[in-house]
């Protein structure tokens, strides 16, 4: 089964494979700036001073190791942390200049320009089709022919247009472990977002499947924003253009270092980081 | 060896107690429906009581108890969907208004129902002025069925996850049309027990609707009339009617049957809605 979804992943034309080629890649402009950003969880902070920016069209990974709060950083950045009543996120994100933080920013619109992966595959338990036209029709998409241009380009984006396109009203709960993730991703993009947020997008999937989203967070790059929180620091180092090493210090996550990825594991300025980029701890 | 022979022992028990079981409820349905039967005929699901139920039919009886249940149901089906929804989904986990909310319904739940019927006369017949009426009978049923229903459907929309409340969001969805489109159809199986948990206890009660909705056995003309609910019938056939025994036979037999049927009917529109809006991989 995975191994017919990489072999047919191969031979399938990608749309932003395409647009990788003509568009500029990773231009140094902060897209997102954040500024001395908090999290805290029922008074306990969990992440504390984080300054950094994410640069257009990139691809910034955020590693470290477990409950250093980089899943925290991931969901205050399109506000998820406003789900959990007890969180409580201080400091500023700007996007255009613009603070997502303050209480008058439009969540809609947000998510619409910020969209997520999530670790486990979390499509709804609906056919194909609709899990794409949902998201659209609460945009405000409707007419048919748009939506279908807009589903079949999404699901070409992540190379599941040929493999689905017969079965569109099939359940997409009955698909693969790496097809609903790719599925999930397409239900982001489908969205046309700027910024894709991805936790641990391929930990939850088999190597072969976790191989063909690792290539299509690679093909995502320079069309699409992308912050990606990793484990796997051969991932990190395969796919990133930047990225940011977190740690605990007393029981709060902190920004250890952050920069050029390549620099960061060659040489790293931190010894922190020298010893877990060369596994000595963490 | 010791093992062997008690695990013999605990599958004898368990054989046992569920052959028990089935005895008596076979015996129970065996003795319905060889006195109930010869009874039953088109003119006595049709025509009126004569003689106080001893001859004639229940037609009468059939349509107030199908009125009573329409009240009941169509009142506390949309409230209970609501207040369900309202627990489940815009509470905090562990706030003080769903515990002490889940807390009254659970004892509510436990309450006997001549004491709902005892309210609901006061309530509905004597201060809001509907008298023994369909109405107040129904409306008492609500109230009666609705902390169950209630609690069933909660449960129903809590089990289903964050995963999809989360993904929702992300899409920037709104709470609404994620409940309609997802979360709803996807509990349609538990919004369906609880109505049927609501309605068989709605169609077996007595108590209540004695002192609600009366038990005039006159055709009902409208929703302010008294009418006889089946469970009332038989229970005044068997009680208080001499000679009215094989009636309460028959009576009891349809009501069984029409238990059945209700219970068929919901379970049957609960799947054909799911199917239409949910595909899970799995059927």
């Amino acid at each position: 089964m995975a191994i017919t979804e990489s072999q047919s992943s191969h031979a399938t034309p990608y749309t932003v494979g395409e647009m990788q080629a003509g568009a500029p890649c990773c231009e140094p402009v902060p897209l997102l700036q954040i500024r001395n950003l908090s999290v805290a969880y029922s008074g306990q902070k969990a992440l504390d001073g984080i300054s950094l920016d994410i640069h257009r069209g990139c691809i910034t990974a955020l590693i470290g190791p477990s409950g250093c709060g980089k899943t925290s950083l991931l969901s205050s950045l399109n506000r998820m942390t406003d789900l959990l009543p007890n969180a409580r996120v201080e400091g500023r994100i700007l996007l255009d200049g613009v603070d997502l933080l303050a209480p008058s920013c439009d969540l809609t619109a947000l998510r619409r320009r910020i969209g997520l992966i999530f670790q486990k595959p979390n499509p709804f338990p609906l056919s194909i089709w609709r899990n794409l036209a949902l998201p659209l029709k609460e945009h405000g998409t409707t007419g048919k022919a748009e939506l279908h241009e807009k589903i079949e380009r999404a699901l070409n984006d992540v190379g599941l247009w040929e493999e689905v396109k017969d079965r569109l009203d099939a359940p997409a709960l009955a698909l693969s472990g790496g097809q609903q993730q790719r599925l999930c991703i397409a239900r982001a993009l489908v969205l046309e977002p700027e910024i894709l947020l991805m936790d641990e997008p391929c930990s939850a999937l088999d190597p072969i499947a976790g191989e063909v989203v690792e290539q299509l967070i690679r093909r995502l790059q320079g069309r699409y924003t992308l912050v990606v929180v990793t484990h796997n620091l051969a991932q990190a180092r395969r796919i990133a253009n930047y990225a940011a090493f977190f740690w605990m210090r007393e029981r709060v996550g902190n920004l250890i270092e952050f920069g050029a990825c390549e620099n960061l594991f060659a040489q790293p300025t931190h010894k922190l980081t020298a010893a877990y980029v060369n596994g000595r701890q963490g | 060896m010791r093992h062997r022979w008690r695990d013999r022992l605990l599958t004898t028990l368990l054989w046992l107690s569920i052959a028990v079981l089935l005895a008596a409820l076979g015996w129970l349905l065996a003795d319905l429906v060889w006195r109930g039967w010869p009874g039953l005929s088109w003119s006595f699901l049709l025509d009126a009581p004569r003689d106080a139920g001893r001859a004639g039919g229940i037609g009468s009886i059939l349509v107030a108890t199908g009125l009573i249940l329409l009240v009941a149901l169509g009142t506390a089906l949309p409230l209970g969907l609501g207040s369900a929804i309202w627990l489940n989904e815009y509470t905090r986990a562990g706030s003080r208004a769903g515990r002490w909310t889940r807390l009254s319904l659970d004892i509510l739940a436990g309450v006997p129902s001549i004491v709902f019927g005892l309210f609901g006369y006061a309530f509905f017949g004597l201060f809001l002025g509907l008298g023994y009426s369909i109405l107040s009978g129904g409306l008492t049923l609500a109230c009666m069925i609705l902390p169950i229903l209630i609690r069933t459907i909660e449960q129903g929309l809590a089990a289903q996850g964050d995963d999809w409340r989360q993904a929702g969001a992300a899409l920037g969805m709104s709470r609404a049309s994620l409940l309609w489109q997802v979360l709803l159809p996807v509990s349609a199986p538990a919004i369906a027990t609880g109505t049927l948990l609501g309605m068989g206890r709605a169609s077996a009660e007595t108590a209540a609707l004695l002192f609600t909705s009366g038990y005039v056995d006159r055709m009902p003309e409208a929703l302010s009339d008294s009418g006889r609910a089946l469970s009332v019938h038989i229970y005044d056939l068997a009680m208080n009617v001499s000679g009215g025994d094989a009636a309460a036979y028959s009576a009891a037999l349809v009501l069984i049957v029409l238990i059945v049927f209700i219970n068929g009917l919901t379970l049957g529109a609960s799947q054909v809605w799911m199917r239409k809006r949910v595909s899970y991989g799995y059927y």
